[in-house]
This record gives structure tokens, C-alpha cells and sequence, in this order.
């Protein structure tokens, strides 16, 4: 994967995998701007590509205050400017979109979304909203693969199948 | 890999942010500096004798000093653990080392504020009234003991942190380990309390002290990578 033979030379990966998960993978006590910052410290990124992540999450009024103040639908939005922060070519999301409204979720789009031009694994339990945004579809049932397949060979009741 | 910052940048920052998180819940050094004099005024009071002197003076200082630190030690990487930040710190370009190296001098600095609270206390409360304290070489035996004691506690916050039983596994680990630091603290401490010591005793504790902190400073670079890995 990215050059890099698993899981051998998993050390190659650094860097090159941004993460959106159900963690926000943040400091609660520091501002969204303290957060970032460390951040592009730690992969070597210029500090005004902070400012450029912030406003395009649409932080940049509330960015100078703790995280724990933000609700829950800020902090994912902090944590996919974190996620992308260093621009990596491989994202990780795992329901990228939970606790964020429609018009967050929207903002969202070009940075994460199939917009953004990345390569992205998705996890979701959103069969339609998965399946849209997809070029591959791996299903699982209890752990073990049930599917592997092109997105659009692949229904939204196939899929639904898999949880009953 | 990417291009990451240097080792050093990288401790840098990790310093940089847990004085940040520190400075605004003021978590670690407040509890440890309150511990210590709450054990002074204990003893003032408590043990019906105004003043200590000598070894007993030392002891008191180093034991309430490494208990203080444990309290440290179980704070060192609580916001890591609990709120992720380490996976956000494994995913980027870094050297492990530097995340040792950045809890270390956390630590490090935790211990020297301590002591600038715990020491005069210490003087105030047990010590009698014009003893010849001798500072600042009071102050180089507290400043390399502290390098000892905040690579074993870093090391030990770690191995520890991955376990649930946190505040019981860090002083099973970390006291056992430093009482060899702790006696040569303290005979190193007695003779600059008043008490008749030679200046040859003085450097031989002070050599210990500085093989310790190279040894143990050695061994957590050496080990630290395998602890976040694992």
C-alpha cells in the first residue's frame, strides 16, 4: 500500500494516512488552532495551511476556543480538518459524517467526499449514502467478507441483506 | 515515509502542547506542589519536633519529593490515552523517540517547579531557623536527580497508561526503580543540609546520580519505540 509492503514497513505510512473516526484524536483543553497547529508541527506543514483547513471547515469563529466547548458536530469538523491537514493521499473514514447536520456534512464534501480526489476507505452502516460515494464495495456479515465487488453492481438491498 | 520535522522539533511541540493543556488545567504540578507541603505541615505539626536535620532531613525531603512524582507520573499521558491524541501523534512522521523525549522534559519541568514550591517550604517548616542550607548545590544534586526521575517516569507513564489499573501499576513500577536514585538523593542532599559531610562523599553520590540518569536515559530511547508500537 502506498509503496509500502505490509506490515512490515508500516513505518513508510506515516504521514500519508489521514483518520476520521468516531475519536476526534484531539486535545479537549486546547483550542481547534492549538490542535492544528501541534499538528502541522508533527508532519512538517506550514503553519498558514492551518488557517487555510480552519476556514474551510468553517471554524474560523470559534477556533480560538477549547474543544470541549464546541459541540459535537464542531469537533468532527475539526477532526476532519485534522484528517486532511497534511493533504495524504489515503484517507480512513469511519462514519465521517456522524454528529454533523446537512449543511456540515455539505462543507464537509470537497475535503473528504468523493470531491476531494483522495483515495478513501469508507466504513458506514449508510447503505445509500456509502454506496453512492463508492468504486468498490466490501460487505462483511460477522467479521468474514460476504462481498467484493464494483459499487454499481452492488444494490442498496444487497447490501441490506447482510444485516439480517 | 514523509518528511517529518527533526527529532528535536518534534519533542518541541509535544513540550509545547502538554505546557498548553498544563497551563490550562492546571492538573499536575498544582496536586504534586500541594502533596508536598500538606506532608510538610503534617510532620511540622505532627510528630511533635520543630526541626530535622541531617540524614532524616534528607530522607523526609527525597520520600515526600517521590511520592509527589508518582502523582506526576499518573498525569503524564492521561490526555494521550483518553482523548486519542497519541494515535493522532503515531499517525504522523515523527520518531517515536521524540515523544519520549517531549514527556520527559514535561516532566522534567513538573519536577523543577515543585521544587521551587516544596523546597523552601521544606526549609520553612522542618528545618531550624539559620541552618546552612547550601543552595546552590542543593539545587545541582534536585537538577540531576530530577533527569533520573523524569526518564524512568516517562518510561513507566507509558508502559503504564496502556494499562487499567493505571494508579496502582505506576508506583509498583517507578518506586522500586528510582530507590536507588532516591538514597544517593538523599546522602547527596544530607551534607548540604547542616549536616558534616565531605565534598568527596558529595561527588562520588553525584557521579551515581549521573550514571543513573545515563543508564535509565539510554534505556527509555532504546525501549520507547516497542512501548507506543505495542
Amino acid at each position: 500500500m502506498l509503496g509500502a509492503d505490509l506490515p512490515g514497513e508500516s513505518w513508510k505510512l506515516r504521514g500519508q494516512i489521514g483518520y476520521l473516526g468516531h475519536d476526534p484524536l484531539l486535545y479537549r483543553e486546547l483550542s481547534v488552532r492549538q490542535n492544528l497547529e501541534f499538528q502541522a508541527r508533527l508532519h512538517g506543514v506550514a503553519a498558514a495551511r492551518v488557517g487555510q483547513v480552519i476556514d474551510g471547515v468553517g471554524l474560523a469563529n470559534r477556533a480560538d476556543e477549547p474543544l470541549r466547548e464546541l459541540s459535537r458536530g464542531m469537533v468532527q469538523r475539526a477532526a476532519a480538518a485534522r484528517a486532511i491537514l497534511s493533504d495524504p493521499p489515503l484517507l480512513l473514514l469511519d462514519e465521517p459524517r456522524a454528529g454533523l447536520d446537512p449543511a456540515a456534512a455539505e462543507l464537509l464534501e470537497p475535503l473528504i467526499g468523493r470531491q476531494s480526489g483522495r483515495t478513501r476507505v469508507l466504513v458506514t452502516h449508510d447503505v445509500e449514502g456509502g454506496l453512492g460515494e463508492s468504486d468498490q464495495v466490501l460487505g462483511l456479515r460477522g467479521g468474514r467478507q460476504e462481498l467484493f465487488e464494483p459499487a454499481e453492481s452492488v444494490t442498496a438491498t444487497r447490501l441490506r441483506e447482510l444485516y439480517s | 515515509m514523509r518528511n517529518g520535522p527533526g527529532l528535536f522539533s518534534a519533542s518541541w511541540a509535544l513540550l509545547r502542547k502538554d505546557l498548553a493543556i498544563e497551563l490550562r488545567t492546571r492538573e499536575s504540578v498544582p496536586a504534586m506542589a500541594l502533596f508536598s507541603v500538606t506532608v510538610f505541615v503534617l510532620l511540622h505539626f505532627g510528630t511533635g519536633r520543630d526541626t530535622f536535620s541531617g540524614g532524616l532531613a534528607a530522607g523526609l525531603l527525597w520520600v515526600t519529593l517521590l511520592l509527589a512524582t508518582v502523582l506526576g507520573v499518573n498525569r503524564l499521558f492521561v490526555a494521550e490515552r483518553e482523548q486519542g491524541g497519541i494515535d493522532a501523534v503515531l499517525l504522523a512522521p515523527v520518531d517515536r523517540t521524540a515523544v519520549f523525549i517531549g514527556k520527559a522534559a514535561a516532566l522534567f519541568l513538573y519536577l523543577v517547579l515543585l521544587e521551587v514550591v516544596a523546597v523552601p517550604a521544606f526549609a520553612l517548616l522542618l528545618l531550624a531557623q539559620g541552618s546552612a542550607v547550601a543552595v546552590l548545590p542543593l539545587a545541582g544534586v534536585l537538577l540531576l536527580t530530577d533527569i533520573g526521575l523524569a526518564a524512568v517516569g516517562a518510561l513507566v507513564a507509558a508502559m503504564a497508561s496502556e494499562t487499567r489499573a493505571r494508579d496502582l501499576v505506576v508506583p509498583m513500577l517507578l518506586l522500586p526503580l528510582v530507590v536507588p536514585l532516591a538514597i544517593a538523593g538523599a546522602s547527596a542532599t544530607e551534607p548540604l543540609l547542616g549536616a558534616a559531610g565531605s565534598a568527596p562523599e558529595l561527588l562520588r553520590w553525584l557521579g551515581f546520580i549521573g550514571v543513573y540518569d545515563m543508564v535509565f536515559l539510554l534505556l527509555s530511547v532504546a525501549v520507547f519505540d516497542f512501548l507506543l508500537e505495542d
